[in-house]
């Protein structure tokens, strides 16, 4: 029996949960880091790749990718860039504000794959946010991993969340990996050019022993298969995350449906030669 | 004696042209010499002729523009393994950007009329060249073409800005 007919809807995360602002970050001239706990309880724990669906009454909810660490049970973590009418109002709270939320909801990223291999995770633009929970997971797991690489685009030095975090981590003994942005600016004295770019510039990389995860627009995710492809990686060894608009979150208003899948049941995180056809697919 | 390595078997080590074949890596090594370039310099500059192209060693070079009355602007970055310069390959064989050292920078430059004359003098080694060429010019307009899409900006332009 499918998940979604198993057990009664308060159950299956259709009843949202009251949360409160406890924290907050401008990490973008549009993007913020919320930290929230719940108002009664503890909060919920997440597996990497996990969204929750954010909600205001009377504005709208959206699906939210979770970006904190899945290891330290502390307020729940996540990045908001404002694009719209309900993800503008989510990124103006502040503390002490309150919204609604259910999940966890998706499939999480088959961190457990990694495990005596190396793994490579490959981001762009706002699409560091959902694999940020891997970074932290890896580093807590680095004995078990052969390695670990982070490969990340960004639009410009001035579009770099986390940023402080992020050179931390890059200039750390327990990863490697290198920042890319697509347009120079002043301040800037590292590469320009796209994402793909860093692919081919680590050879180093083993595709056998690697597992690659990528996150960010899906067109960026397209051209980055293609130069792990030319690398000679397998499309069963590289992990996509999708998104889809979604209404329920739960697998029954078909709102995210990709032909024979959900993306907020069956996804957001798939393996490549399981969606590839579906990739070039809008909604339906 | 150890016998000091040829021009051609330098290039043979370098990634561009590992698996070319011997005997026209080491015909390639007549047109080849050594260069070295301190932080700042330039190995060519914007609009004139492309006589000699690089293949980068070790260091870092920037292809970029002199945006008059404006700072300069780096349109992208080369690196060790990578090749520096297209133009030599087509008429009017003059450089469009400005390659500028970001570092210390060692590389094999190529004579560009040298391998020219060769390629015109011996198609079947024109051929494989070009072969060998061909995908790096095309990285470099899907390169282009990827940076030109702006994929990481926001859905709406400017997105809301919000206050801190
Ligand atoms: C699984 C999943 C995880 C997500 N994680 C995050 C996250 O961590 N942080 C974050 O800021 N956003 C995330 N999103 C995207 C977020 O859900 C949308 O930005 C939000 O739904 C927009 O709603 P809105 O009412 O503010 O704007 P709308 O008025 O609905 O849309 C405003 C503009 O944004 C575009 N848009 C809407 N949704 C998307 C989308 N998913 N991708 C690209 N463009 C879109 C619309 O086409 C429109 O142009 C995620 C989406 C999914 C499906
Ligand atoms: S959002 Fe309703 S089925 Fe996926």
């Amino acid at each position: 029996m499918p998940r979604s007919m198993a057990a009664p809807v308060w159950e299956l995360g259709m009843e949202p949960v009251v949360y409160q602002v406890t924290g907050r970050h401008q990490e973008l001239v549009d993007t913020v880091t919320l930290q929230m706990t719940p108002v009664d309880g503890p909060a919920m724990s997440f597996l990497p790749g996990q969204f929750t669906m954010m909600g205001l009454p009377g504005i709208g909810e959206i699906p939210v990718s979770i970006s904190g660490s899945p290891n330290d049970g502390g307020p729940l973590t996540q990045t908001i860039r404002a694009v719209g009418k309900v993800s503008a109002a989510i990124a103006g709270l502040g503390v002490g504000d309150r919204l609604l939320m259910r999940g966890p909801f998706g499939e999480p990223w088959p961190v457990e794959e990694a495990v005596g291999r190396h793994l490579l995770i490959i981001a762009g633009g706002l699409g560091l946010a959902p694999v940020r929970p891997i970074v932290y997971w890896a580093l807590a797991n680095r004995g078990r991993l052969a390695g670990v690489e982070l490969l990340y685009g960004a639009r410009g030095p001035d579009y770099i969340p986390y940023g402080a975090q992020l050179l931390g981590w890059l200039a750390s003994d327990r990863m490697t990996g290198s920042l890319i942005v697509d347009r120079h600016s002043d301040e800037w004295a590292g590469p320009v050019g796209p994402v793909t770019e860093l692919i081919g510039r680590h050879a180093t990389v083993d595709p056998a022993k690697t597992v690659a995860m990528v996150c960010g627009p899906e067109i960026m995710m397209r051209f980055v298969i293609q130069a792990l492809e030319a690398r000679g990686f397998a499309d069963s060894d590289i992990w996509v995350s999708m998104e889809r608009n979604m209404k329920c979150a739960l697998g029954w208003c078909g709102h995210c449906q990709l032909g024979p899948v959900f993306v907020c049941r069956d996804g957001p995180v798939f393996r490549v030669d399981h969606v590839r056809n579906l990739m070039t697919q809008s909604e339906l | 004696m150890v016998q000091p390595k040829t021009m051609g078997a330098l290039l043979a080590e370098h990634p561009i042209f590992q698996g070319f074949d011997p005997e026209a890596t080491e015909f390639l090594g007549g047109c080849a010499s050594n260069h070295h370039f301190a932080f700042d310099e330039f190995l060519f500059r914007a609009d004139q002729p492309a006589e000699r192209f690089y293949l980068i060693r070790t260091g870092d070079v920037a292809l970029e523009l002199d945006m008059t009355g404006r700072k300069r602007l780096v349109i992208h970055t080369i690196h060790p393994g990578q090749i520096v310069g297209a133009s030599w390959l087509l008429p009017p064989y003059r450089w469009r950007f400005d390659a500028r050292a970001l570092g210390d920078v060692r590389a094999f430059g190529i004579d560009a009329t040298c391998l020219r004359n060769k390629c015109d003098a011996n198609p079947d080694f024109g051929y494989a060249v070009f072969k060998r060429f061909l995908p790096l010019v095309a990285e470099r307009l899907l390169a282009t073409r990827m940076q030109l899409l702006d994929l990481y900006a926001p859905p709406v332009e400017v997105g809301a800005k919000l206050q801190a």
